[in-house]
C-alpha cells in the first residue's frame, strides 16, 4: 500500500495523482493500481508520468474512463492505494538527440522519459510534439524540461513531426497515431513506441495483451510496453 | 503445517488441495518471483496443444461486473517446447505439475498426451472445455458421446491418470461427467469458463472477433457451486472444483459440497498471493475448529 500525496484534475476528466514511493523505475514502465476490493475486478495498468527520487514522489496522469479510474479520481491526500510494479521494459537509454511524440493520453509516459533523458545527457536536445483532439493538458512540465515543445490541437500531429539527422523517436498515443508515426519517420531513425492494450495480470500470465511481432507473439505487459518499430507487425488490430 | 490439508486425488497425493488453474498461472515462472511454489498443492499449466498456437486475434479481454470475459484462444508454445523448456524447471519444484492438454481432433489429443508418457507426470488435465477455439476444445465436452470418445482414446494411450476438464456450457453436464468416468477418467475438473459475449457501444461492434468469449471470476461462483454439487453426486471419481474462487471461504464451500481439491484461476490476476493465502486460510480454519483433516468436512453438504 502506498499513500497518496495529491490527486487533482488537470483538465476535465484528466487527473494527476502523486503517490509516495521510492525505488527504481524506468521511463515507460507502469504499475497496476487498485484502491478497491473486488469491484471492479481488475487492477488498472497506469504508466509512470513522472518520478522524483529525491522526494519519493511517483506521478500518474490518467483519464477517467470507467469505474476503476472514476474511483481513483475520488481519492484524496493520505488515502491508500495499492501499487504493484513497476512492470514492463520501459524506454531504452539512447545517446542521440531525442524526438518525442505524444497523442492525447499518450503523453503520460513521455514526461519522465524526457526528464530522465535530460538528466543523463545534459548536452543532448529533446524536441517534443504533443497532439490533442480538443484541449491541451499537461504541457507545462514538458516546457520546463524539454528544449522545444510543439503543441497541436485538432489535426494530425504526425504531419507536424520532423526528424533530423541522428535523432531517435519515442512515441505514445492511439494506435492509429503510432502507426502513422512508424510510417512517417525514415527508416534510418530508431523509433520506439509504447503500446497500450487491455491486460488482466500485468505480468505476462494471462496472454490478454499479445501483439504480433517479427519474433512471434509478445506480451505488451511483460515484453513491452515499449517496442522498436521494426519489431511490430501492424495487423489484426494491434 | 499440521497435515490437515493433505489430500489424495485419484491416488495422487497433494500436500494441500489448492491448485492454480490452467491459463491463469502461465508455467509458474512469474509467480515464482512472488512466492515459493512449493507452498501450493499444484499447478495446471497453460493449455498445451500438439502444435504451437498464436491464439485469437482482436480483443482478448473484457471486464464485467465481478467477472472477466476472455478470448485468448489457447495461445501456447506447443507440447514439445513445453517439455523442453518448462518441464525440467517445473519438475524441480516440490508441487504437483498438471499438464493441461488440448487438441483439435481425436488424434491430436492422443498424440499430445502421449508425449508425456515417459515423464514422471502424476496427473494430466484433459481440456475438452475451452470455449475460445474453433476446432476441438469445448466441442468435445458438449456431448457425452464425444466426451467419452476423446477421454477413452486418451486414457488408453496415456501412461498417467487423466482428469477431464468439463465445460459448464454442456446441455447435459452430468451426462458428460458420467461419460468421462465410464471412459476411464481418474477425476474431473469443473467448471471451465461460461460462454458469454460483450458489445462495445462506442465502436458499435461486438467486442470479440470470435463473438463469444469465456466468463470467469467471482461472478460465476454460484453457478460453479451448483454444477460441482450436481456432478459430485453423479459420479464416484473425485472432482477438482473451480469457478470464481477468490478466498479460503470460497474454497471451503466447494470442499463442503464434495470437491476433493480446488483450483483458483482469475483471482491470480487480481491478487497474486491468493493461492498461498487460501492455503493459510484453510490451515487456520482447521486449527481453529479442531479439524484433523479436511475429509472431516468434505462432502458434508
Amino acid at each position: 500500500m502506498a499513500v497518496i500525496k495529491s490527486n487533482y484534475a488537470v483538465e476535465e476528466g484528466i487527473y494527476q495523482m502523486e503517490v509516495a514511493w521510492t525505488g527504481d523505475v524506468r521511463p515507460g514502465q507502469f504499475f497496476m493500481l487498485r484502491a478497491w476490493d473486488r469491484d471492479p475486478l481488475l487492477s488498472r495498468p497506469i504508466s509512470v508520468h513522472d518520478y522524483d527520487a529525491e522526494s519519493g514522489t511517483l506521478s500518474f496522469l490518467y483519464q477517467v474512463k470507467g469505474k476503476g479510474t472514476k474511483l481513483m479520481s475520488e481519492l484524496g491526500p493520505m488515502d491508500a492505494i495499492q501499487l504493484d510494479g513497476p512492470h514492463g521494459n520501459g524506454f531504452p537509454d539512447v545517446k542521440s538527440n531525442l524526438v518525442v511524440v505524444g497523442g492525447g493520453m499518450g503523453i503520460a509516459p513521455l514526461l519522465y522519459a524526457v526528464r530522465d533523458f535530460k538528466a543523463k545527457h545534459k548536452r543532448k536536445k529533446v524536441r517534443v510534439y504533443l497532439g490533442y483532439s480538443f484541449e491541451s493538458y499537461g504541457v507545462e512540465p514538458f516546457n520546463d524540461v524539454a528544449d522545444d515543445v510543439i503543441v497541436n490541437i485538432g489535426g494530425i500531429i504526425t504531419e507536424k513531426v520532423e526528424v533530423k539527422r541522428g535523432e531517435t523517436v519515442f512515441g505514445c498515443g492511439p494506435n492509429v497515431m503510432m502507426r502513422a508515426l512508424a510510417d512517417a519517420v525514415p527508416p534510418k531513425h530508431p523509433v520506439y513506441l509504447s503500446l497500450e492494450k487491455r491486460m488482466a495480470c500485468g505480468m505476462g500470465v494471462c496472454l490478454g495483451c499479445s501483439v504480433k511481432t517479427v519474433d512471434g507473439n509478445k506480451q505488451v505487459c511483460a515484453d513491452g510496453p515499449v517496442f522498436e518499430r521494426d519489431e511490430l507487425i501492424w495487423e489484426g488490430g494491434l | 503445517m499440521s497435515g490437515a490439508l493433505l489430500t489424495n486425488f485419484a491416488g495422487v497425493p497433494f500436500k494441500n488441495p489448492v491448485i492454480a488453474a490452467s491459463g491463469t498461472f502461465g508455467f509458474g515462472r512469474q509467480f515464482e518471483k512472488i512466492y515459493d511454489l512449493s507452498k501450493i498443492g499444484g499447478l495446471c499449466t497453460k493449455g498445451l496443444t500438439l502444435e504451437p498456437r498464436p491464439g485469437n486475434t482482436g480483443e482478448r479481454l473484457w471486464e464485467t461486473p465481478a467477472g472477466l470475459l476472455n478470448s485468448i484462444g489457447l495461445e501456447n508454445p506447443g507440447v514439445d517446447a513445453f517439455i523442453e523448456n518448462e518441464w525440467p524447471h517445473l519438475a524441480d519444484i516440490d508441487t504437483v505439475t498438471i499438464p493441461n492438454v488440448g487438441g483439435s481432433d481425436l488424434d491430436s489429443y492422443v498424440q499430445a498426451v502421449s508425449k508425456f508418457n515417459d515423464l514422471p507426470v502424476k496427473l494430466i488435465e484433459l481440456n475438452i472445455s475451452c470455449p475460445n477455439v474453433k476446432c476441438g476444445g469445448m466441442a468435445f465436452g458438449m456431448d457425452p458421446d464425444q466426451a467419452y470418445a476423446v477421454t477413452k482414446a486418451v486414457v488408453d494411450e496415456s501412461a498417467h491418470p487423466v482428469m477431464a476438464k468439463l465445460t459448464p456450457n454442456a446441455p447435459d453436464l452430468t451426462g458428460v461427467a458420467r461419460a468421462c468416468e465410464e471412459a476411464g477418467a481418474a477425476g474431473l475438473s469443473l467448471i471451465n469458463t461460461i460462454q458469454g459475449m460483450a458489445v462495445d457501444v462506442d465502436r458499435r461492434r461486438i467486442v470479440f472477433d470470435n463473438v463469444y468469449a469465456g466468463l470467469s471470476g467471482p461472478a460465476v461462483k454460484p453457478i460453479a457451486l451448483r454444477m460441482v454439487h450436481q456432478v459430485v453426486h453423479a459420479v464416484s471419481i473425485p472432482v477438482m472444483a473451480l469457478g470464481g474462487i477468490s478466498d479460503w471461504r470460497d474454497a471451503l464451500e466447494f470442499i463442503m459440497i464434495g470437491a476433493q481439491c480446488v483450483q483458483v484461476g482469475t483471482m491470480n490476476f487480481v491478487d497474486t498471493t491468493v493461492l498461498p493465502d487460501i492455503v493459510d486460510g484453510l490451515e487456520t480454519y482447521c486449527t481453529k475448529h479442531g479439524i484433523q483433516n479436511l475429509d472431516d468436512v468434505r462432502g458434508i453438504l
